[in-house]
């Protein structure tokens, strides 16, 4: 059964349809990918999944259980499901260390001792122990981003999003950061990552989404959807981002 | 063809055509220019001074003047009494401005309560900076500073000193709620989404995202408030205590001179001035950090 389930979500700003009828399942361990032109609603799915932002029809299951009814306290949820922005985010007025420690501190009630021993793992697993004491501004965006991806790590979700995450970097150090997915993506971790790195979509999506206009146009496995797209629209984008 | 001397050197590859300029064209350019607006600035500043020296002295009345704000004797014999009674201004400063800082505080977050159950808060908050921001400060003193003591309160209870003060802190705090709430709906929304999306409690997320970065940006301009509040100390003369403006004008009746007036704006000065001229650094500093 999937984790994650998708029913015709509909969400508009105003007159604006953003979202229109997306129908869309992640599995466990699933690497989904959100690929589509800037404005065709990637960044508005991930942020209803997280009940950022509430939808108007449809319905979004975890595991089932309907977690955007109307009036529904969306903390729990948000516990159990982690997400990255694309400009990081990070708390300017802490540290590393603290950025990462204060949400398992204060939603968890964990202290800082029962902490110290994780969250120095993560911040070593990722390349960045000697980074803990610095602030945001002393990182560089790479630096930056991967300890957004330890913060939302550190609150152990059983789902991350990752909303176009490397789009704000400067080319080399978008690297590093693909990296921490594919280390993600070899742990098994459920993710829904919106896109511009087809390369990397390509390469370890189990699957591709288009979205066009806030519909899924097409969806499949990136063989498919890279090699032999059935949409038009599909093979138009494509040819422009290839 | 015989090739002259200056034609061979100036075949040559040139070696150091110029001696290399210590400084380039541009930079000589620009000394040369800050040299003539130096002089020119020098220049209109000592006509200015100068037109001053001569004219006012020129006055029908200047001699009395100078005898009545200007008489170095007064002022010796005052300026220590003046100190003396600023001290007074320093300490209702000091009483005041913790408990302005912390009831602006408070009414800037009951502006900021989102539960309905809780809206009656909100509506106190945003009466209170109504009501505080839209009166002079004087009147304030005024109606509370003798009012309150009106309804035959016992000793101690029936001190200017307290309901002065209590005027100071009500219309100041309303001024603090403000600029603190202008902090708090400058810390982008991407703060609040990122402490929302880690299951941070709307509590939590004012105390540890959004507050401390407000906090921090509005430090000049609080800064600024503080200063006038310094000087707006010496309205509750108005109401009895005797500070320093009070203490001018006993020195003035009792001298009949107006150089204790002078004495006590020295004082406030010395404070006001380096205290402005911080608060100007620090913003400067701020705007320069945030670009």
């Amino acid at each position: 059964m999937a984790r994650l389930e998708l029913k015709r979500v509909t969400k508009a700003f105003g007159d604006n349809v953003v979202l229109d009828g997306i129908d869309l399942d992640v599995g466990e361990g699933e690497m989904v990918c959100l690929i589509g032109a800037s404005g065709s609603g990637k960044s508005t799915l991930l942020r209803c999944i997280n009940l950022l932002e509430p939808i108007d029809d449809g319905a979004i299951l975890l595991d089932g259980d309907d977690i955007s009814e109307p009036g529904r306290d969306p903390r729990p949820v948000r516990e159990r499901i982690g997400i990255v922005f694309q400009a990081y985010n990070l708390f300017p007025h802490m540290t590393a260390a603290e950025n990462v420690m204060l949400a398992p501190r204060r939603v968890k009630g964990l202290d800082r001792e029962a902490l110290e021993g994780p969250v120095t793992a993560l911040f070593e697993r990722f390349g960045l122990s000697d980074r803990m004491g610095h602030y945001p501004d002393q990182l560089s965006g790479g630096q930056q981003q991967r300890v957004a991806i330890v913060r939302a790590l550190a609150m152990e979700p059983e789902i991350m999003l990752f909303d176009e995450i490397t789009s704000a970097l400067d080319p080399e150090l978008v690297g590093e950061v693909l990296d921490v997915l594919r280390d993600l993506r070899g742990q098994g971790m459920t993710m829904v990552l919106a896109t511009h790195e087809m390369g990397f979509a390509r390469e370890l999506a189990s699957k591709v989404c288009f979205l066009h206009g806030g519909r899924i146009l097409e969806q499949g496995p990136p063989r498919e959807i890279f090699a032999a797209p059935a949409h038009e629209r599909t093979r138009a984008f494509l040819r422009r981002v290839l | 063809m015989p090739v002259t001397k200056a034609e061979a050197a100036a075949a040559e590859p040139p070696q150091a055509p110029h001696p290399a300029p210590s400084r380039t064209r541009r930079q000589l350019y620009e000394a040369r220019q800050r040299r003539r607006s130096l002089g020119i600035a020098a220049l209109s500043t000592g006509a200015v001074i100068l037109f001053l020296v001569v004219l006012i002295p020129m006055a029908p009345g200047w001699g009395a003047v100078k005898r009545s704000f200007f008489d170095g004797e007064v002022f010796a014999q005052t300026f220590p009494g003046l100190l003396q009674a600023f001290l007074l201004d320093v300490a209702i400063f000091a009483w005041c401005a913790p408990a302005i800082a912390l009831l602006g505080l408070a009414i800037a977050l009951c502006r900021d309560v989102r539960a309905p159950a809780l809206y009656p808060l909100r509506l106190f908050g945003i009466v209170f900076t109504d009501i505080f921001r839209g009166l002079p400060v004087i009147l304030v003193i005024y109606l509370i500073g003798f009012g309150v003591p009106g309804l035959g309160l016992p000793r101690p209870w029936n001190s200017p000193y307290i309901w002065g003060s209590l005027a100071l802190m009500l219309v100041y705090s309303a001024y603090v709620a403000e600029v603190i709430r202008s902090g708090i709906e400058g810390v982008h929304a991407s703060q609040r989404a990122a402490a929302a999306s880690l299951g941070l409690s709307d509590a939590d997320t004012m105390r540890f995202v959004v507050l401390p970065q407000a906090l921090r940006r509005v430090v000049p301009a609080n800064m600024n408030l503080f200063i006038a509040l310094q000087k707006d100390v010496a309205l509750l003369s108005f109401i009895g205590p005797v500070e320093i403006f009070r203490q001018a004008g006993v020195y003035k009746s009792l001298l009949a001179n107006f150089t204790p007036y002078v004495g006590a704006a020295l004082i406030f000065l010395a404070i006001t001035i380096p205290a402005t001229r911080y608060a100007d650094y620090l913003m400067t500093r701020q705007a320069r950090a945030r670009t």
